[in-house]
């Protein structure tokens, strides 16, 4: 850089001083990060920090709060809808995770292998995750209709049940509705986020391996695997960031029910702070999404410096 | 090699047909309520998967008796305007970051990268209040700015990516021949990186359309909903669900990302992974 700096003075006779004041690393560098420093500092920084002040406050819709310490922590501790969504929320990301990775990596791999048609078929994979999610949440409520439901009808069809199944009428049916309907969403993002990792294996490290006799799935496991792992590492963080913090789909195709038992820490800190005007708690709520953030935060910051 | 295609059959072929019924079906089922009458939706004797006399009544319906255009022009207008300003501000602060490299520039690009990842769900309570203190509530605006939340450091990040592989030569010679760097920045960096410039703003566009917990939460007035808060908060009348109406909306409503998207898919898997790579 030194030698443009140079160059700059040299021709800078021809620049006016207050040209020259702009042409400034620090100056200039201070002017284009001032909109977004802007923007970030004013709706996302200082709402960060703030939503911890408020969880320490009795804060209501639209009006000021007073501090009162960790009295909303301690309630939640005491509400057993709060432990219930606690272990909704474990649960739907444990389980939502396990299968998108699993379904993600095996999509991957058949993408990879494909001859023809490869283009178009990444592109369909790649649509449930571009539509907006508010839609085909609604499209997945209407299949888990109790009386009209597409699947219960197939399903009566192949003699497999003798009665429709009410997917949204029971607790543990309702979980598993909401989790497929994250699975379907959320597929995309590993395929296609691995298929790129797949693609930069050197083929003839491969060739190598099978030269070497190592069968189909000695090769995938010992050469493979370990050359995608970062990627892997990575596409599951966000995703695990994403589904422990996910809204709405539970909002949409269950709102939370049957009877508040598939409430999730968003879906939670929504009735509470906005229908029920609670802001203090809500807050409370959300906040306990901060240890999986702070973790993934942790992990990711490895990878970039990995890569660099 | 019979043997072969028969493996390839059974490893290859089959499961993708399986992923492909499972990620279509979503779709299919979508398309096929939104054309079929009431009369057939709501017949248990009759195959749910096929239309016996399709219409277009749940699309008219959709278009002159409810707000439906309305919260479609809602929508354009909040994703265009908060795709330009995050896109301005981001490719501003994107070029400052990686390459005016002031002090601090490191510290503050690994902060935006950070902030990417902290989830609407955590901000969206501060933020009403915020919003209410601004008197933004229940206005284009409150949905405008808060967008940029996700929308900076997602094109900032990816913005980055892209200007770290323009060979620093390029500022140089121009600098050389007398270029103020602003002058730099505008004709040569900028359309060296356009496909990279349009990755990010039909990403943002994207994501601003999909929103849905932000313009849940701050706005309330049927008329300054979104599409996708509309269709979902107002379609649905008492205990009655007008599912073809539902259906139609949900259609019409992903058709704009969904054009975008078929023209430019390789832009998208480039946002997608370009976005993971530092």
């Amino acid at each position: 850089m030194n030698r443009a700096e140079t160059a700059v003075t040299f021709r800078g006779s021809t620049k006016s001083a207050f040209l020259r004041f702009f042409e400034h690393r620090e100056v200039l560098g201070t002017l284009f990060v001032l909109p977004a420093i802007l923007l970030l500092g004013i709706f996302l920084a200082y709402p960060f920090f703030f939503g911890v002040w408020l969880s320490f406050t009795d804060t209501i819709i639209g009006g000021r709060g007073r501090y009162i310490g960790w009295t909303n922590y301690r309630s939640l501790l005491q509400d057993s809808l709060f432990w219930l969504t606690t272990r909704n929320t474990f649960l739907y990301t444990i389980v939502a995770v396990w299968l998108k990775l699993a379904m993600g990596l095996a999509l991957a791999l058949i993408l990879n292998r494909l001859v023809r048609f490869k283009g178009l078929l990444r592109a369909i994979v790649l649509l449930p995750w571009i539509v907006p999610t508010a839609f085909s949440a609604i499209a997945f409520w209407w299949m888990y209709d109790s009386t009209f439901s597409p699947i219960s009808w197939v399903l009566l069809k192949a003699g497999w049940i003798s009665q429709r199944i009410d997917f949204l009428g029971d607790p543990n049916l309702a979980r598993a509705s909401v989790i497929v309907a994250n699975v379907w969403r959320g597929v995309p993002f590993f395929a296609i986020g691995l298929l790129a990792g797949l693609q930069t294996i050197e083929p003839s490290l491969i060739e190598a391996a099978a030269i070497d006799g190592a069968g189909l799935w000695q090769r995938f496991w010992h050469v493979t695997l370990p050359l995608v792992m970062p990627l892997l590492v990575i596409v599951t963080t966000f995703s695990t960031i994403w589904t422990f913090s996910d809204f709405q789909l539970v909002y949409i195709i269950t709102r939370g029910g049957p009877a508040n038992a598939t409430h999730l820490y968003g879906t939670l800190a929504y009735q509470r702070a906005i229908q029920g005007g609670q802001f203090g708690e809500g807050a409370a709520i959300s906040n306990f999404i901060f240890p999986i953030l702070f973790m993934g935060a942790v992990i990711s910051l490895l990878y970039v410096k990995r890569e660099e | 090699m019979s043997r072969r295609l028969a493996a390839r059959l059974v490893f290859i072929h089959l499961p993708l047909l399986g992923f492909m019924l499972f990620l279509l079906f979503p779709f299919y089922w979508m398309l096929i309520t939104s054309l079929k009458p009431d009369a057939e939706l709501y017949n248990l004797h009759l195959n749910p998967l096929w239309i016996q006399a399709p219409t277009l009544d749940h699309l008219r319906h959709l278009l002159f008796q409810t707000h439906f255009p309305r919260w479609l022009w809602n929508t354009m207008f909040i994703s265009i305007a908060s795709t330009v300003l995050s896109l301005g501000s981001s490719l501003l602060a994107a070029y400052a970051i990686q390459r005016l490299r002031f002090r601090g520039s490191a510290s503050l690009g690994i902060a935006i990268f950070l902030s990417y990842l902290v989830p609407p769900t955590i901000l969206f309570i501060p933020l009403a209040a915020v919003i209410f203190h601004l008197k933004l509530w229940d206005t284009p605006w409150a949905l405008i700015l808060s967008y940029p939340t996700f929308l900076i450091p997602f094109c900032t990040w990816l913005l980055m990516g892209y200007f770290k592989s323009i060979p620093k030569e390029l500022e140089e010679c121009a600098m050389i021949d007398g270029a103020t760097r602003f002058q730099v920045f505008y004709r040569i960096i900028l359309p060296v990186c356009l496909p990279g410039v349009f990755s990010a703003m039909i990403f943002a566009f994207t994501l601003s359309w999909n929103e849905f917990l932000y313009a849940l939460a701050f706005t309330s007035d049927t008329l300054n909903k979104t599409v996708p808060v509309g269709v979902v908060t107002e379609l649905v009348s008492g205990d009655v669900y007008h599912w073809g109406p539902l259906m139609a909306g949900a259609l019409l409503g992903s058709v704009p990302v969904a054009l975008i998207y078929s023209f430019f898919v390789e832009h998208y898997v480039a946002g997608l992974t370009g976005a993971m790579k530092g």
